[in-house]
């Protein structure tokens, strides 16, 4: 016997952890997102009074899977006529399809659930690739993504992405009408597409964690959740994919980042400098899972930014206190980030450790060159590095002038908190 | 099958095409014959020889005013999108810097009729 609260933690734990596996898996029978989304809806549902009556399956996905594929060939059946003359998700091999009606009305007469990862094939990566198409915006991609790989409800996707429920809603509408009309194929990239959908897909994950880990406005500077469901996909995505040096380096970035978490602000909600944070309460297991995919990485030869991004980060966080830092090799790293990755926010950022190794006179020469910029004209962190570099080298009056520029320029409540008390600890003169 | 249109774009009082332009137009359009997946395409006069209506309204030039007009368009069929934008990337438009292509999946139409 079950307990209803037992049940239903294992039901939150699948849909936390299965449902893309689910879904994924069912698009390929309902051959139509919007169906196969309703039928894994409506399997999540049936689950709970099933387990609470029956137990909790042993696979709690290949029970799912089973449901909802049911769900989906009666529909299917029964609507066959009707349903064909609608546009559906352009699938190249259809004797899967086959196959996996076959396989389900075996089971039928057996009477039993099969492990679907025995039966179906992972089909995860069709469903990541396919929300993260270039077609899409990537603003579409973002939202696609947190609704059907991570099983997010509109109105939590909205809330994620700070859009109102009924932008979200239609957003989403229009990206699954476009998938079927435009006939954007379900299947994975070929090799030679490979490099590009996977920078699209590694884009989304990453831009999903900042999202998270620095929401762009709002009281608060984190939206965990947000932040684990990246680092939840990060993962999958290397269990997916593990021989790609970028996936893994984007997962190990994302963890040397998250490691730093408990630390980013006060208990009072205050942004904290690196300097500031205390060391001790960093994720260190995360840190050394993080250090080794890194170190992997770099062995392997072929890293890229992702995978510099990540060392640089570990190194950052291997230093016993932040004054002992490795300085000149942190900015060796960023040499390499900009020789793979020609940005000016590169750029800005490789100023900061630069000051730290060669003075901030010489950091202050190349903000300012990068001032000119027309690219990185409103970006908050330009005029906040600029203040601080100022401020270090006495010239008061003009870190203030750009500290004002930074706030001006920054929604974030507790990074305007932050730049705020820059400023009045100059006024009050105990900077 | 589906298909799509390509809508080729160029810009605007950009002048004529150089005969390298001309010759690369002219492999294209005998690459998307030897496809198989053509099923018409037109190229048209400049748009300042077009004349648009609005109502009652004749006006002068292309129905959009803006810096890029269509050029020329082409029907193709493909059995999805990454094969109609496969296609739709190999038209020269594409790299000349002067233009580019649009790809819109056709929700019907009449087909090109024999005279």
């Amino acid at each position: 016997m079950t307990t209803a609260a037992d049940a239903g933690q294992a039901v939150a734990d699948a849909h936390r952890r299965e449902w893309a596996f689910v879904l994924a898996a069912t698009v390929r029978v309902a051959r139509d997102l919007d169906l196969a989304e309703e039928c894994v809806q409506e399997a999540y549902t049936a689950a709970l009074p099933a387990w609470e009556r029956d137990g909790i399956p042993r696979s709690p996905a290949a029970w799912l899977t089973t449901a909802a594929r049911r769900r989906a060939v009666d529909v299917i059946r029964r609507e066959r006529t009707f349903r064909s003359r609608l546009l559906l998700l352009v699938e190249p091999e259809e004797a899967v399809d086959e196959f996996a009606l076959g396989a389900l009305d075996e089971q039928d007469e057996r009477q039993e659930t099969v492990d679907p990862q025995e039966v179906v094939p992972d089909e995860r990566l069709r469903l990541i690739f396919t929300c993260c198409h270039p077609a899409l915006a990537q603003e579409a991609q973002l939202a696609l993504t947190l609704r059907l790989v991570c099983g997010l409800p509109t109105p939590d996707v909205a809330r994620a992405l700070l859009v109102s429920q009924q932008t979200m809603a239609a957003r989403i509408t229009r990206a699954k009408k476009k998938i079927s009309t435009a006939r954007i194929p379900y299947r994975l990239p070929r090799p030679a597409e490979l490099p590009d959908r996977l920078t699209a897909v590694l884009g989304v994950i990453h831009l999903l964690f900042t999202a998270g880990h620095t929401a762009p406005s709002g009281p608060t500077l984190m939206r965990t959740d947000l932040a684990d469901r990246a680092l939840h996909l990060a993962r999958t995505l290397r269990d997916l994919m593990p021989d790609e040096p970028e996936v893994r380096g984007l997962l190990a970035l994302l963890m040397v980042t998250d490691a730093r978490r408990a630390t980013r602000t006060s208990p009072d909600g205050r942004l904290l400098r690196l300097a500031e944070q205390d060391r001790s309460l960093w994720d260190r297991g995360l840190l050394a899972e993080a250090q080794e995919l890194i170190m992997a990485g770099l062995r392997g030869g072929r890293a890229g930014r992702y995978l510099v991004q990540a060392a640089i980060a570990s190194l950052y966080a291997e230093a016993p206190t932040y004054a002992e830092t490795d300085w000149p090799q942190i900015v060796a790293l960023y040499d390499r980030l900009l020789s793979l990755w020609p940005s000016p926010v590169v750029a800005l950022n490789r100023t900061v450790p630069l000051s730290m190794a060669q003075g901030p006179t010489v950091a202050l020469a190349q903000v300012e060159a990068l001032e000119q910029d027309s690219r990185l004209s409103g970006y908050q962190y330009l005029p906040a590095i600029k203040a601080d570099l100022l401020q270090r080298l006495g010239r008061t009056d003009e870190a203030a002038v750009a500290y004002r520029q930074a706030l001006e320029l920054t929604g974030n409540e507790a990074e305007r908190t932050f730049l705020i008390g820059r400023l009045t600890e100059r006024e009050t003169g105990d900077a | 099958m589906a298909q799509y249109a390509i809508l080729i774009y160029d810009t605007l009082g950009a002048g004529g095409y150089t005969p390298e332009q001309q010759a690369a137009s002219k492999r294209h359009a005998d690459d998307l014959i030897d496809s198989g997946a053509v099923i018409a395409a037109y190229a048209l006069q400049s748009a300042d020889t077009a004349t648009s209506l609005r109502g009652d309204v004749v006006t002068d030039g292309p129905f959009i005013d803006s810096k890029e007009v269509i050029a020329g368009v082409c029907i193709i069929e493909a059995p999805d999108l990454d094969a109609a934008l496969e296609l739709a990337r190999r038209n020269p438009a594409v790299q000349w810097g002067r233009g580019g292509v649009e790809v819109r999946p056709v929700a019907g139409g009449i087909g090109p009729i024999a005279r």
